[in-house]
């Protein structure tokens, strides 16, 4: 297992690669040193942010420097990982009726499943918090399972409302906030992932299980967020 | 005297909003800090009225502000680039207190310098918090929110301070920067090196395609090693991102917090301020650094700033 490349980031953090193509060891080794690092944070510290297969450790450039932080993080890393705490498990219900589902019938056809056929695909997925990234609760669902894992589509689409259910490759999100996107709308989900709650504001913490259920177009109706 | 104070917003530019300190600490989250686009600005304009540095206030775009006091009174303090105010028909400018009362009319615009000014506030901003901060993260419009045409700012606690009206010295600091340090990389090895010499030895210029999420660049391409498709990475304030058509953009306050483009260097965090109040058509050129010299500078405008800040707090705001 080769140590990490640790690089200094401008005046402020250090990127801890730990390689350069996906996968699920480094991925674990990933969140290992994101615990680590939340257990006995290391003077100056101010922020982990975990990717796929790095870590950024944010500072206060006024209290440490790049070295110190190094030899920081160094150190943690020689020591064996903490196990994993309890994983939580949370239900995101997911309607799939056709108007919120304007891909459906696309993946279908592209997958040789029938539009059902996607549906059992997409529920029987077992998905894991891999990150947070790009907009405020924007959780990447790694898990989408083998038959309907599809690229990107060519053109991204405007204005796709927030909660629509998407897929592309292993990655399932739901959106949280209404913005374009290349990747195949299956559905809407009224779970809220940013939630007015200031002591628990994110529905998910990174690692965390994720599973699908099928709710009715009533039951969407009556759970969905007031506009 | 203390009351509140109420503002009607007539007539507001685009990517006018309400912005405190920022709420740091939750990248992992998909947040950024959001927070003043010119930091320094903010906390000068709040230390000004002897307010906490970060405390929530409006951030004026180039598109400029209009507000009418329809009741109470506040004194009021405008920093941030070179922008003109007509208080009540008195023209005057950024880094300036004025006491705004009943009946009154401002109107900020843009002068002859600099993107972003800083209206604080001699009281508390009645706005709605995300996660604890007014801080508008402009994307999704959480947190103080954007300021509209028609709509009320109310201030609760809002006071006059007596003999406080009068200018507020202008750092050389406060400056728009054409100039910006950067650390090399993350994400370096991923284009020539040639592509780098051309990046570090050629001008940009600031395109309007610039918003509180990034600084967008005209210049050269910037070719990558080969096609891409890299995991998402975590990105910085000040990361300059490189998209697929070659590209530049130096990722600002509400930037997204991971990424699949690689950033080609990253902006220290002493001359963020500087490059926020560039205007579009502005040049821009990049100068390396050593991560070693970066924290130098960094310390070294910190201590800058402190010492500025700490003046004001002396600095004695007379009738003249």
């Amino acid at each position: 297992m080769a140590p990490p490349r640790l690089i200094p980031v401008a005046d402020s953090a250090l990127l801890v690669a730990f390689g350069s193509v996906a996968d699920d060891a480094l991925y674990r080794r990933v969140l290992a040193l994101d615990r680590a690092l939340a257990a006995a944070p290391p003077p100056g510290f101010a922020e982990a942010v975990p990717a796929f297969v790095n870590l950024l450790v944010r500072f206060d450039p006024l209290v440490t420097d790049h070295v110190a932080m190094a030899d920081a993080v160094r150190a943690l890393l020689d020591r064996p990982a903490a196990p994993p705490g309890p994983v939580a498990t949370h239900l995101v219900e997911v309607c799939y009726d056709p108007d919120l589902a304007p891909d459906l019938a696309a993946v279908a056809a592209a997958t040789g499943l029938s539009p059902d056929g996607v549906v059992a695909a997409h529920l029987s997925g077992d998905y894991s918090v891999a990150l947070y990234g790009f907009a405020p609760g924007y959780a990447y669902l790694s898990g989408t399972p083998a038959p309907i894992r599809l690229p990107r589509k060519a053109a991204a689409l405007r204005g796709i409302p927030a909660g629509s259910v998407l897929i592309a490759g292993a990655q399932c999100l739901v959106t949280t906030l209404t913005m374009p996107t290349g990747w195949s709308i299956i559905g809407r989900s009224p779970t809220q992932i940013l939630r007015n709650d200031p002591v628990r504001p994110f529905l998910f913490a990174v690692g965390d299980r994720v599973q699908m259920r099928r709710i009715s177009r009533a039951r969407f109706d009556a759970a969905r967020p007031a506009p | 005297m203390t009351a509140i104070a109420q503002l009607r917003v007539v007539q507001a530019g685009p990517h006018v909003s309400i912005q405190d300190g920022g709420r740091f600490g939750l990248m992992r989250y998909g947040v950024p800090a959001s927070g003043p686009m010119d930091m320094l600005a903010l906390a000068a304009a709040n230390h000004a009225l002897g307010r906490p540095r970060g405390a929530a206030g409006v951030e004026v775009s180039l598109g400029g502000l209009v507000l009418d006091c329809v009741a109470g009174a506040v004194t009021v303090a405008l920093a941030g680039a070179g922008f003109i105010t007509d208080h009540a028909g008195v023209l005057s400018g950024s880094w300036h207190v004025l006491t705004l009362r009943a009946g009154e009319r401002l109107a900020i615009r843009p002068g002859f310098w600099g993107a972003w000014a800083y209206l604080a506030l001699a009281g508390d901003l009645d706005c709605p918090r995300w996660l604890g901060h007014a801080a508008t993260h402009a994307l999704s419009g959480l947190g103080g929110g954007r300021l509209v045409a028609g709509a009320e700012l109310h201030i609760d606690a809002a006071t006059v301070l007596p003999g406080r009206d009068g200018p507020i010295p202008c750092p050389v600091l406060a400056r728009p920067t054409g100039r910006a340090r950067v650390v090399p990389g993350p994400q370096d090895q991923h284009f020539l090196a040639q592509t780098m010499a051309t990046f570090l030895a050629t001008p940009f210029r600031v395109t309007s395609a610039s918003d509180r999420m990034g600084i967008r660049l005209a210049g050269p391409p910037l070719p990558l090693r080969a096609a891409l498709s890299i995991p998402s990475e975590p990105i910085l304030r000040g990361s300059v991102q490189v998209a697929g058509d070659g590209v530049a953009t130096v990722l600002m306050a509400d930037h997204q917090t991971t990424g699949g483009y690689p950033k080609i260097a990253t902006v220290i965090s002493a001359d963020l301020d500087g490059i926020a109040q560039l205007r579009p058509g502005d040049l821009l050129r990049f100068q390396p650094v050593t991560p070693a010299q970066a924290i130098a500078l960094t310390r070294q405008n910190a201590i800058r700033s402190e010492r500025y800040l700490a003046g004001l707090g002396r600095h004695r705001f007379g009738p003249g």
